[in-house]
């Protein structure tokens, strides 16, 4: 399958924590295709970062562990790769933005350096070649006078061009496929739109796919081609971007998009929040992990657990009950 | 920045001054005299002799007086000025017949020794031994603790930085002395010389210990802390080797709040040398120190603590000064 970048199959991360065990991914399995957009979405806590670090072997150990699963990147197990195997794909051909730009650009060393390091490292540049590189990278993502910022700390940029150079780095090594873990929420809302449009540009220029993760649905939908939705460490719906923002099956996408402002309503509407708190991970629920803050709530959901099913082209779903009906699904 | 360094050095001279009034007054207020023969079963000085003795070091004068001849100067009999410790005249020693304080400190024992071989040169000497000592031993001790937090090498570190913090330098001094000398027999207890490499060891550790397990476990706080900050996952990210990621991206980090403590750590040094130079018969400053205060050797005490007091407010200094260019964060006002 060479159309396949990406393909999860099973994904199981646990902690083990002084309080228990964390579930935090507890059988994850979806795809992405060659130059696609993937969105994740889902509430905070409900394993979205740690679907991905596991996916690139960057969870801290201990305390996490990868229970099961199998993660193929061009056909290769990235979760069977030794650490030395992983470390050529990371940040050459598979890399990763982070959510705070704050925090993750060293304190310490130039941002020329950074840039530099990977440039050096996977595409085999010379000191020299790689600070030309790393120059006119800071200049693709729109950092001003880009050969004299190269020896600046990062102290000496906003959070908005923090995350730019964050970008030009993941970018650094032309990956096939690029990562981003929130990285527009530590921003504000004009800098969130200058960073979206950013990677929409480069994203046309690279051709690389992405997998965007976010816990604002509004984000996705000008971006991506197809959004995961994520609950308790499930992926719980499935869908192309049009058909869940029109047709929504689990009622926790209902519930998300419900408390999402939208243009083509009504002005008095209501927007509506989820009841409840998303759950704790402490036992990896042998009943559906929505179902104590679920409306449509039946006796089955209390029983087991539902698995996606398809329910349009290429739109799964993971509920007992059709929502549409109010009645279990058949 | 420039400036604020030489601003840095201009406020060592209040701080020299302060130290040198509170030293020469509790000084004086200590019951006891330099011709106090009792603590050493000598015959009292006859009055005579004992005036010419006070006219020579001007105790005949008010006490202000002579504080602000030692600190500043005075005029001699012949109405010429005379300048004090500000000019580095440390004056005449009360005990070392016609010995100022600069030559028994800085003056070689030997006739064709260098400057090392004063007892300001062993103790310094002594004092670098153990300082590296505490680096070279301290902060990789405390990387691999980090590294391999919760195993038994960071146990092992743990109680042996533990014991290092808490027990005192004579406990461990006279432990080793007792072992490696009275049962091993691998040195002596006094040694007649100091020339030999191998006499230095024991004091060196026994200095130097407590100082590399007070680094070794802030090395290894500073490493934990860092180790789970966001940039080091980036580091990663990137397919950086473990070692650059380390070595790279996490030492120098580290490394900032240990730097912090080594102008407290090299007072720790000084203090901790006036008992190991004691307990070793080491021929520094600093058991000359100990001894001049036993014999109330007005001089020897005030350039002593003068010249310890220098040092320590130098040491802090150029900590702040290494401190500017490990941390690029710290921006000095121009
Ligand atoms: N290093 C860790 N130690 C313990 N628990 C963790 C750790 N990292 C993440 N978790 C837990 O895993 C769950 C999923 O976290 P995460 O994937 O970061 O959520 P998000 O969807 O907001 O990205 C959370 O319950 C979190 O507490
Ligand atoms: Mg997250």
């Amino acid at each position: 399958m060479p159309d396949l970048l990406l393909d999860v199959k099973g994904l199981e991360t646990q902690f083990k924590t002084p309080d228990g065990i964390i579930h935090a991914v507890n059988g994850v399995s979806f795809v992405l295709k060659e130059g696609e957009t993937l969105g994740v979405v889902g509430e905070s806590g409900c394993g979205k970062s740690v679907t991905m670090l596991s996916v690139l072997g960057l969870i801290p150990s201990p305390p996490g562990k990868i229970i099961a699963g199998e993660a193929f990147f061009m056909g290769q197990d990235l979760l069977k790769m030794s650490s030395e195997e992983i470390r050529h794909v990371r940040g050459a051909q598979l890399s990763m933005v982070f959510q705070d730009p704050m925090t993750s650009l060293n304190p310490v060393l130039t941002v020329g350096h950074q840039l530099e390091e990977p440039l050096m490292l996977h595409v085999g540049m010379s000191r020299n070649q790689a600070s030309e590189r790393a120059a006119e990278l800071l200049g693709m993502v729109g950092i001003p006078k880009p050969k004299d910022r190269l020896k600046d700390y990062p102290h000496q940029f906003s959070g908005g061009m923090r995350q730019r150079v964050m970008i030009a780095m993941a970018l650094s090594c032309s990956p096939q496929v690029l990562i981003a873990d929130e990285p527009t929420t530590a921003l504000d809302v004009t800098i969130q739109a200058q960073i979206i449009e950013l990677v929409k540009r480069l994203r046309d220029e690279i051709g690389m796919a992405i997998v965007w993760i976010t816990h604002d649905l509004g984000i996705v939908a000008g971006l991506a081609q197809r959004v995961a939705v994520m609950y308790g460490g499930f992926i719980i719906e499935e869908s192309p971007v049009a058909d869940l923002y029109t047709n929504p099956e689990h009622p926790y996408t209902i519930g998300l998009l419900g408390s999402l402002p939208r243009l083509d309503q009504k002005i008095n509407k209501k927007l509506t929040s989820i009841e409840g708190l998303p759950p704790v991970l402490y036992q990896k629920p042998h009943f559906c992990p929505f179902a104590p803050r679920c409306k449509w709530v039946m006796e089955r959901c209390w029983k087991e657990n539902p698995t996606l099913e398809t329910v349009g082209p290429e739109h799964r779903v993971a509920c007992w009950v059709d929502t549409k009906t109010g009645r279990p699904r058949s | 920045m420039i400036n604020y360094f030489l601003r840095r050095l201009l406020w060592l001279i209040p701080v020299m001054f302060t130290v040198s009034l509170v030293t020469f007054f509790i000084m004086r207020s200590a019951p006891g005299s330099p011709w106090d023969g009792a603590a050493e079963n000598r015959r009292s000085l006859d009055p005579a002799t004992q005036k010419a003795l006070e006219k020579f070091y001007g105790l005949d004068k008010p006490v202000w007086r002579q504080f602000l001849a030692y600190t500043f100067g005075d005029f001699d009999d012949d109405k010429k000025f005379v300048c004090g410790a500000m000019c580095g005249n440390l004056g005449p020693s009360y005990r070392q017949k016609g010995l100022t304080i600069q030559q028994i400190l800085f003056v070689p024992f030997g006739d064709n020794d260098s400057f090392w071989y004063s007892r300001f040169g062993y103790s310094l000497r002594l004092g670098l031994f153990a300082l590296a000592i505490a680096i070279i031993i301290g902060i990789p001790v405390g990387m691999i603790a980090a590294l391999k937090q919760n195993t038994w090498v960071d146990y092992l570190g743990l109680f042996t930085t533990t014991a290092g913090v808490s027990v005192p330098s004579f406990v461990l001094g006279l432990f080793l002395i007792i072992i490696f000398a009275s049962m091993l027999h691998w040195i002596n207890v006094i040694p007649k010389t100091w020339n030999e490499l191998k006499y230095w060891i024991l004091p060196s550790i026994v200095l130097g210990f407590n100082t590399s397990s007070f680094t070794a476990r802030l090395t290894r706080a500073a490493m934990l802390e860092v180790m789970r900050q966001d940039y080091v996952r980036t580091a990663r990210a990137k397919g950086l080797a473990e070692r650059v990621v380390v070595v790279g991206h996490m030492l120098k980090n580290a490394l900032i709040p240990v730097v912090t403590i080594l102008g407290p750590a090299l007072a720790g040094l000084v203090t901790g040398s006036f008992i190991v130079e004691t307990l070793f018969s080491f021929p520094g400053m600093g058991r000359a120190y100990i001894q001049s205060i036993g014999q109330r050797d007005y001089s020897m005490i005030m350039g002593t603590t003068l010249i310890y007091a220098l040092l320590v407010a130098l040491a802090n200094v150029s900590v702040d000064f290494v401190y500017v260019f490990i941390d690029p964060r710290i921006r000095l006002e121009k």
